[in-house]
């Protein structure tokens, strides 16, 4: 059977309408590609979706790679287009590429990779909560999975007794654990309370979330104000969101986990087309869609777990970016979902950007960048959806 | 007469499409005063027939219909399609046979019509990782949504988005996203609830093409009686969750049929056209 692949093929026939009664399989043969509606791009094709793809990929990696320029020591351009030669053309030992080529590839590499890892999962883990909820304004945050989360590795903290600087001062794999329990249990507890006749209907469970938001909220700061100031000040640093990270090793865990996670999630991307269609839809199209609905939620507590132990509390870059974007390519999930990760990585980077140079020595906190930015289109699209939403 | 079916086995006309038998059914909290949401229903569909399911609000008609699709499990009895339980098949094959074009509120999400029928292919395609790319539809599932347009008269709205279109058009939109599962079984909920009158005419005209043409079974669960009694060849009326009467329009669109499953009072007379009975509300109860 011939696929769509071969629309480039050029062949001239016109299309048959198959108007056999009856029978289902023997359709003439059709040049379906000659279809108006397949050439006008009613549906996504393979080559829309390369192209998109291609160039978000292009802009992210220049978006990436300009945003070595700034951190804390000023680098002038000369210097920074040296540095970056050097270190792709020379091996890279600290003479060979020089102060600046070890302050880029020790600090702002991994870090800036971070940040479009950290973005990249916000972005798609808040389409598919979107598409599972069926509400463009869900979002990790919205739901209490990333507060879930924090809680977890608050908690942690507290009964280990040590300091906490950032996941990396007690080893990614560790908290990424707690963090992946502390957004399941939320998400457990969520499923629990808005369950009903057998099955979850979709505003029980956003209400759900916004109640449990605002009780973990309150545990964390709990947690944090009978701690030492000591011990607390790591601890709210983290919880405000930042991307840093001390070098290589750490962000190889985390790239594998989250890349692995991402992908399982693009794999459902037909499902989750299908799901935004309704339940009852979904499921008389064969889709297991309580089966999946719960494999989908515990991936994403993982995802999120994964993400906030790294970098604390970033909030919406989950919802805006999905959103955006889905206005600008479609809500096909095929399309839209690695094109919001591609966005959000690249957000986030940049935010990250503006967060260490605007009172550069000094950082802010980048989920201060991102709620600053993000906050006032997130209000924007609630005043706008209001008259639509149920 | 026999009709080589999708997946080469014959069938044959008069067999039952599907066959509902002594099926009961009630929800975890029961509504007040009444144990069984649907009790004791028995009846079947053939290929090519259209059979309305009427009733008052709360009779069961759409719980039944679910019953139908799979998406509730019968509590006694049991329901066949094409002969074999519907509880023994997996949810992908169900799929492939049988569709549901639901009541569900309008999308958000900016889907274009096109891309809302090729849904309805989702059964068809083959699982993998390469089927995440766009362009793995094969030959067959543009076909097949390119027909489903065509029949309901949708493909003037192909790149237009669903969110955008009236309730009539986006009726058909539904109706030709289950025909791209190039089903042989359609259950319709409410298929002309809410349209106006053109609309209305529209999703008549495609349903009785449908089964006319393509030989599908077709049940839809329907408030209006007249539609009942002009598109259907039989007409299940229930109240309370079960059937009290069953056959043609013109045997069981009756005042005293009528008034012991509604409690009230109609006038009937026959459509000028069709000479099959026309339900008209009484001057005198109002």
């Amino acid at each position: 059977m011939r696929s769509v692949r071969s629309v480039r093929s050029g062949e001239q026939t016109r299309p048959l309408i198959p108007t056999t009664v009856g029978s289902q399989t023997s359709c003439p043969v059709t040049r379906s590609l000659e279809f108006e509606w397949v050439k006008t791009g009613a549906v996504l094709t393979e080559r829309h979706q390369r192209l998109v793809l291609a160039w978000l990929l292009a802009g992210a990696f220049v978006v990436m790679i300009v945003c070595t320029k700034f951190g804390a020591v000023d680098v002038t351009g000369s210097d920074w287009l040296a540095a970056l030669w050097n270190l792709v053309t020379s091996d890279h030992t600290d003479e060979a590429i020089g102060p600046v080529g070890v302050i880029l590839l020790q600090v702002r590499f991994p870090r800036v990779l971070m940040g479009f890892l950290v973005g990249g999962t916000l972005a798609i883990v808040g389409a598919t909560l979107q598409a599972l909820l069926r509400n463009p304004l869900a979002d990790p945050y919205v739901l209490g999975v990333s507060s879930g989360a924090a809680l977890g590795i608050t908690a942690a903290t507290l009964l280990g007794g040590a300091a906490f600087s950032g996941a990396f001062s007690m080893g990614v794999l560790t908290v990424s654990i707690w963090g992946f329990v502390g957004g399941l249990a939320t998400l457990v507890v969520i499923y629990t309370l808005a369950q009903s006749h057998g099955r979850l209907p979709i505003h029980g469970l956003l209400l759900a979330g916004v109640v449990l938001n605002a009780v973990l909220t309150a545990l964390i700061m709990f947690m944090t104000s009978i701690m030492e100031p000591a011990r607390s000040a790591g601890l709210i640093a983290w919880l405000m969101g930042s991307v840093a990270v001390p070098g290589w090793s750490g962000l190889l865990g985390i790239a594998a986990c989250v890349t692995a996670g991402a992908g399982w999630l693009l794999y459902h991307a037909p499902a989750l087309n299908v799901l935004t269609q309704g339940e009852e839809t979904a499921r008389s199209l064969g889709v297991d869609v309580e089966r999946l609905k719960k494999r989908l939620y515990v991936v994403a507590a993982l995802l999120v777990g994964a993400v906030v132990s790294v970098s604390g509390m970033i909030g919406f870059v989950g919802m805006v970016v999905p959103h955006l974007v889905r206005m600008a390519v479609g809500a096909d999930h095929r399309l839209l979902m690695p094109a919001a990760a591609l966005v959000g990585g690249s957000f986030l980077v940049l935010s990250d950007t503006v967060a260490r140079t605007l009172l550069a020595p000094s950082e802010i906190p980048v989920g201060v960048v991102t709620a600053l930015a993000g906050g006032p289109v997130f209000l924007y699209f609630l005043l706008a959806q209001k008259s639509r939403m149920v | 007469m026999q009709i080589p079916s999708f997946n080469g086995l014959e069938r044959t006309v008069g067999t039952p499409a599907m066959a509902v038998e002594e099926v009961s059914f009630r929800y975890d909290r029961p509504q007040p005063g009444r144990s069984w949401t649907v009790e004791q229903v028995s009846f079947d569909v053939a290929f090519g027939e259209i059979v309305g399911i009427v009733g008052p609000n709360g009779s069961g008609k759409s719980s039944l219909l679910k019953l139908m699709a799979g998406l509730l499990r019968p509590d006694a009895g049991a329901i066949y399609l094409e002969g074999r339980p519907i509880a023994d098949r997996p949810p992908l094959e169900m799929a492939r046979i049988l569709a549901l074009v639901p009541q569900e509120p309008a999308p958000l999400f900016p889907f274009s019509v096109a891309e809302t029928v090729l849904m309805g292919r989702f059964p068809h395609r083959k699982a993998g990782w390469w089927n995440v790319g766009a362009g793995a539809e094969q030959e067959a599932d543009l076909v097949a949504v390119h027909r489903a347009m065509a029949e309901t008269n949708v493909l003037a709205l192909a790149d237009r988005l669903i969110s955008d279109l009236s309730g009539g058009e986006r009726q058909r939109v539904l109706i030709a996203r289950a025909l791209a599962q190039e089903p042989r079984v359609l259950l319709l909920d409410e298929p002309t609830a809410f349209l106006d009158l053109s609309h209305q005419i529209d999703v008549c005209a495609v349903v009785r093409r449908l089964a006319k043409e393509r030989q599908l079974a077709i049940v839809l669960v329907t408030h209006d009686l007249n539609v009942a009694s002009l598109l259907c060849g039989r007409v299940v009326m229930v109240r309370e969750g079960t059937v009290r009467a069953i056959g043609t329009p013109a045997e069981i669109i009756k005042p005293e049929i009528l008034r012991s499953v509604y409690g009230c009072d109609v006038v009937i007379d026959r459509h000028p056209e069709t000479g099959g009975p026309r339900v008209t509300l009484s001057m005198q109860a109002v």
